[in-house]
């Protein structure tokens, strides 16, 4: 077989290469390590200015580091959870926007472009205030607290996204697919759980991981909520250390930092499989 | 769906089909039957509505008037279970369309066991005994982005014969081949037709169609222009139309 014929067969093999999404962070490790790392030292000098009597700023960051890891550790499990929900919810939903029924097509279409064109934030108010802190049922009372409404409200927009997301590579895959299959009399939903979706995972993954990137570091925002993630307990320490405003840039350069050394790789990951899927 | 049809009548029978995309009809009127066991061929030039054509009889597309009877099923049914017509109608397309995410052995096995239910290791040795009838022993586990054209081709074939079809369609199978890998296509489309099998060809390939046909077909701009068995229709075409087109190919 000639490689200009494998070439072009290989071509319909090919993952569809979504574009670039773009959100996605590149920023360079070192130019950003470099950054945290002056601003810690700014305030550093500015510490040794003001006196002995204080800890120093890596001291003090040194100090609360096991409640502000703790913190963080509940930013990723909040994303994580919200990953998880959204994905769920967004594969359906993207099922739904690829249905033949077309009503169900419709309202999937307005429901996906809600939660992908509204501010996270403005989301995130509405579930907050609109969801009850507890529910009961059948006397049972179930508690929810902040931390679970601001998940699903994180889930929402993913959903919407991974939403698309599935659309998109479903879309991708080349119609004589869907014409191979019925012929085989495959059904529809044969076809899309057997055939279709186990070829799209390979090109859906790029694209969720940068949407995954996205809500690790959205989760922030509950600390606007009440939530007490990284940011707020960053605050918190802030307050409790005096409020002393040499402490600032290190203590918020040390939550950067974190969020930084943990969503870099993923989108490192994430572009290298891009390019994999792509050459191959 | 009632039906009284019988062996001795043909499996395939076209009325008067017609099919318009739009405002451009590329079927104008096509009319032929094929008996069980027969081998047609559908030649023509490009466009002149032979895919279409070959496509409307498994229910792929549907036809904007006339009939099409697949052993007394019509196709044009509103009610029809295409399922049902399609577990009847093999069909083998020119870019092959295999799963690219599954092996060659569970291509072939995909379909009977998900769609006719049928037992997994029954329908195991069945595909393996069929890729060795289509010459791809040894390449059960290879996936379709490591096999030639004319492997893949060859997996799609006996894809389409573990459903048991009693009709298979061929849609220009070999035109997006290497030369070297039509012949291996070609040899075991003949091995089909020697079993008995009824086949429609849609072809370019103008001395296989001769040589395996028993009626050929030649369309130009969606009309039957002339048809007959291969020796009459290569030698003394009659249609000043069919004897242009022929002089150019063969």
């Amino acid at each position: 077989m000639s490689n200009a014929e494998s070439g072009h067969r290989l071509a319909v093999l090919l993952p569809y290469r979504l574009a670039p999404t773009r959100f996605s962070v590149r920023i360079g490790p070192l130019s950003a390590a470099i950054l945290c790392f002056c601003a810690i030292m700014a305030a550093s000098t500015a510490w040794a200015q003001s006196g002995p009597t204080m800890l120093s700023p890596l001291q003090v960051i040194l100090k609360w580091s096991p409640l502000l890891l703790r913190g963080f550790a509940f930013n990723i499990l909040i994303s994580l959870l919200a990953m998880l929900l959204g994905t769920i919810a967004g594969l359906g939903l993207g099922l739904a926007l690829l249905s033949e029924f077309r009503p169900l097509a419709a309202v999937s279409w307005l429901i996906t472009q809600f939660f992908r064109n509204a501010p996270w934030l403005v989301l995130l108010f509405f579930v907050m205030f609109l969801v009850p802190f507890q529910i009961i049922i059948f006397k049972t009372t179930i508690p929810l607290p902040d931390w679970i409404k601001a998940t699903v409200g994180f889930a929402l927009p993913v959903m919407a996204n991974v939403a698309e997301v599935v659309r998109g590579a479903v879309r991708s895959i080349p119609s004589t697919q869907w014409e191979a299959a019925e012929s085989l009399s495959f059904t529809r939903r044969q076809t899309m759980w057997l055939i279709m979706l186990p070829q799209c995972i390979k090109r859906m993954l790029p694209p969720w991981m940068n949407v995954y990137a996205l809500v690790a570091m959205s989760t922030v925002l509950a600390s606007i909520v009440g939530v007490s993630e990284m940011l707020t307990l960053t605050a918190q320490v802030h307050a409790a250390e005096g409020g002393r405003p040499e402490l600032f840039a290190p203590l918020y350069g040390f939550a950067l930092l974190c969020f930084f050394l943990y969503c870099y790789p993923i989108n490192l990951w994430t572009a290298r499989l891009e390019r994999r899927f792509r050459v191959r | 769906m009632a039906t009284s049809w019988t062996p001795d009548q043909p499996i395939v029978e076209c009325v008067d089909v017609r099919k318009s995309f739009g405002a451009l009809e590329v079927l104008k009127g096509i009319s032929f039957s094929v008996r069980k066991g027969e081998v047609i061929c559908i030649i023509g030039p490009s466009g002149s509505g032979k895919s279409t054509l070959i496509r409307c009889i498994n229910a792929l597309q549907p036809i904007t008037s006339g009939s099409i009877q697949i052993e007394g099923i019509e196709v044009t049914d509103p009610r029809l279970d295409k399922l049902a017509l399609r577990r009847k109608v093999g069909m083998v397309f020119q870019q092959y369309n295999l799963f690219p995410h599954k092996t060659a052995l569970q291509n072939v096995m995909m379909a009977p066991i998900h769609v006719l239910r049928q037992d997994r290791a029954e329908v195991e040795a069945r595909a393996r005994a069929l890729l060795a009838k289509v010459r791809l022993a040894g390449k059960e586990d290879s996936y379709p982005g490591e096999l030639s054209g004319g492997q893949q081709q060859r997996v799609a074939i006996a894809r389409s014969l573990a459903m048991r079809p009693d009709i298979m369609l061929f849609d220009e199978v070999t035109a997006a081949l290497d030369p070297e890998t039509v012949k291996e296509v070609l040899v075991t489309i003949r091995e089909l037709a020697e079993d008995g099998m009824t086949c429609i060809l849609v072809t370019h390939e103008m001395n296989f169609a001769r040589d395996v046909a028993d009626h050929v077909y030649f369309t130009d701009r969606g009309v039957i222009v002339e048809h007959g068995p291969p020796e009459t229709l290569f030698t003394a075409a009659k249609d000043e139309r069919t004897q242009r087109f022929l002089s150019q190919v063969l």
